[in-house]
C-alpha cells in the first residue's frame, strides 16, 4: 500500500493528520510530510479515512 | 433485488453512495440529482471557478476515478418530486417513480434570493456550477460589484473580485462580518482583512430594494444611501431544500430531522449533508451544518446507520470545522462557538496574517479559529473531541 500526495493539489487543510498521524503530517512551516511512504496494511482504514476526506482530493492510495 | 436510493447527487450523496458500496453492499444503488452535472465540488466556485482558473472539468469529486466501479444507476438531470413513504416510492419530475427499500436523502439547500430581485438582469446566486459560470462570464466585462451578504460565500466572492481587480462593494446586516460564527474580536479583524484588499465594506445596513431597467443599476441600502452596481451577488444565506418532502410524514424542522445516528424519522430512511438536522449526543443540541467536511463525514455514518438499521447506535458526535479561503489567508475553525465563550488569542503575527484563538465555555476547550496556522487546527480540533479543559488548553498554549 502507497498513500500518494499530489503536493500540486494539496492545499495544506491538515485534514489528513487528523485521520491518520502515522504517516501524515503537516509541520509548522505550512507543508505536509509524508511519514511513511508505504504504511503498514494495518494503517489501511486510516488512509482511506484521510483520501476521503481531504478537501482537495490531493491524496491517493495505491496498492 | 433490493435497491438503495440516494437523492442529491453532490458532496453528501456521491459519499453516502460510496460509502453503501464500501460496507458490502451488492444490491442495486440509484443516484438521483437535479443538476445534469456528474457530482462536483462546491468550495472552488467562489474562488478559482469565478476568478477564471479551473476549468469545470477540475471539479469532478471523481476525477480520475470515474463512477463505474460504484455501479450506479445514476439519474441526473431529474429533480425528486415527491415521497410515499408508506409505498416507500419516490416521484421524480420526468413522471417516472421509483421504488426503494432503503433511502439516503441529501438534496443539500438552495440558496435564499432577495424578495425584491425578481427579474432584474445582473442579479446572481452562488450555489451550483451555472451560477458561478454566469457571475464568471459577467465579471469579465469588469463591473461594479455589490455583494449582499458578507458571510462567508459573499466574502470569498469579494475576495475573488479584488483578486481580478474589480472594484466590490459589501453589505452586511451584522455590525461586523461573520459575527455570529466567529465572535467579536475575530469578526473585527476579518473586517480589517478586507478593508485592507480594498472591499467597500458596509456593516449594520440592509439591501432594501434593487434599482434598474433590465439589468441592475444601483442597490438601495436601509441608512438612506445607495451602491452603484452593474453585478449583485446575493449571499444571504440557504434553505434545506425539503420542499419535495412536504406531505411524506417525515419530520421536518429546519431540515430533515434526524437522531443521534442519522436515522429520520421514518424506518429505513437516514439523511445527510445540509439538509439534515441531527442530535448531536455530546453537544447537547440539534444542528444542522452546512459545511464541506460535515457532509462527507455525515455521509459515511448515514450509511452505516441505513445498512445496518436499528441494530447501528452508535451517535454521529463531531466536532464541526470548516474553512475559508480569502485572499492569502485560510480561515480555519473547529469546535462550536457562542458569544459569550472565553476567547484568548495565543498567536498572533498581524504581518504574516496568521493567528490561534481557543474558545472556552463552562471549563473546556470548545472551539479553535485559525488564520494560516493548519498544524494548531488540528492539534485542537483533537483537544476538543478528547474533552480538554480550558486551563489545560491555556496551560499548553502558554507552555
Amino acid at each position: 500500500m502507497k498513500g500518494i500526495v499530489d503536493f500540486e493539489v494539496c492545499q495544506s487543510h491538515g485534514l489528513c493528520m487528523q485521520s491518520a498521524p502515522e504517516v501524515f503530517e503537516l509541520r509548522d512551516d505550512g507543508f505536509l510530510y509524508i511519514l511513511q511512504e508505504n504504511p503498514p496494511e494495518s494503517l489501511r482504514g486510516k488512509v482511506q479515512t484521510a483520501v476521503r476526506e481531504c478537501p482537495t482530493g490531493a491524496i491517493k492510495l495505491e496498492g | 433485488v433490493r435497491r438503495i436510493a440516494v437523492v442529491g447527487a453532490s458532496l453528501a450523496g456521491l459519499r453516502a453512495a460510496e460509502a453503501v458500496r464500501r460496507e458490502g453492499w451488492d444490491g442495486e444503488l440509484v443516484l438521483i440529482g437535479e443538476e445534469p452535472h456528474q457530482p462536483y465540488d462546491r468550495p472552488p466556485l467562489s474562488k478559482e471557478l469565478l476568478r477564471g482558473e479551473w476549468a469545470p472539468s477540475r471539479l469532478d469529486l471523481r476525477r480520475g476515478q470515474g463512477l463505474s466501479e460504484l455501479a450506479l444507476d445514476l439519474r441526473l438531470g431529474v429533480r425528486a418530486v415527491s415521497l410515499d413513504a408508506r409505498e416507500r416510492r419516490i416521484a421524480l419530475a420526468d413522471g417516472s417513480q421509483l421504488d426503494y427499500d432503503g433511502l439516503i436523502i441529501a438534496t443539500g439547500a438552495v440558496a435564499r434570493s432577495l424578495p425584491f430581485a425578481s427579474g432584474l438582469g445582473g442579479v446572481h446566486v452562488l450555489r451550483t456550477l451555472d451560477d458561478a459560470l454566469a457571475i464568471a462570464r459577467e465579471l469579465a466585462a469588469r463591473p461594479r460589484v455589490c455583494v449582499i451578504g458578507a458571510g462567508f460565500i459573499g466574502l470569498e466572492v469579494a475576495a475573488s473580485c479584488r483578486a481580478l481587480g474589480v472594484p466590490v462593494t459589501a453589505v452586511e446586516p451584522q455590525r461586523l462580518p461573520l459575527l455570529d460564527k466567529l465572535g467579536e474580536q475575530m469578526a473585527r479583524r476579518v473586517a480589517e482583512l478586507h478593508r485592507d484588499h480594498g472591499v467597500d465594506l458596509r456593516c449594520g445596513v440592509l439591501a432594501q430594494g434593487l434599482l434598474g431597467g433590465d439589468r441592475v443599476e444601483r442597490v438601495q441600502l436601509s441608512d438612506g444611501s445607495s451602491v452603484e452596481a452593474d453585478l449583485v451577488v446575493v449571499g444571504i444565506g440557504v434553505q434545506p431544500a425539503t420542499h419535495w418532502l412536504r406531505g411524506s410524514g417525515l419530520a421536518l424542522e429546519d431540515g430533515v430531522r434526524c437522531d443521534a445516528t442519522c436515522a429520520t424519522s421514518l424506518p429505513d430512511v437516514v439523511a445527510a449533508g445540509d439538509v439534515a438536522r441531527f442530535e448531536h449526543a455530546t453537544l447537547g443540541q440539534s444542528l444542522r451544518i452546512e459545511h464541506w467536511s460535515h457532509a462527507v463525514e455525515m455521509a459515511g455514518h448515514a450509511a452505516r446507520r441505513l445498512l445496518g438499521g436499528p441494530a447501528f447506535t452508535t451517535p454521529f458526535t463531531p466536532v464541526p470545522y470548516f474553512w475559508s479561503d480569502q485572499y492569502d489567508v485560510k480561515i480555519q475553525f473547529a469546535g462550536s462557538l457562542r458569544s459569550d465563550d472565553e476567547v484568548a488569542l495565543i498567536e498572533d503575527a498581524k504581518e504574516a496574517r496568521k493567528l490561534v484563538a481557543l474558545f472556552g465555555r463552562a471549563g473546556r476547550l470548545t472551539g479553535v479559529l485559525t488564520w494560516n496556522r493548519a498544524p494548531q487546527l488540528v492539534r485542537y480540533r483533537r483537544a476538543i473531541a478528547e474533552g480538554m479543559t480550558w486551563a489545560a488548553a491555556l496551560a499548553q498554549a502558554r507552555g
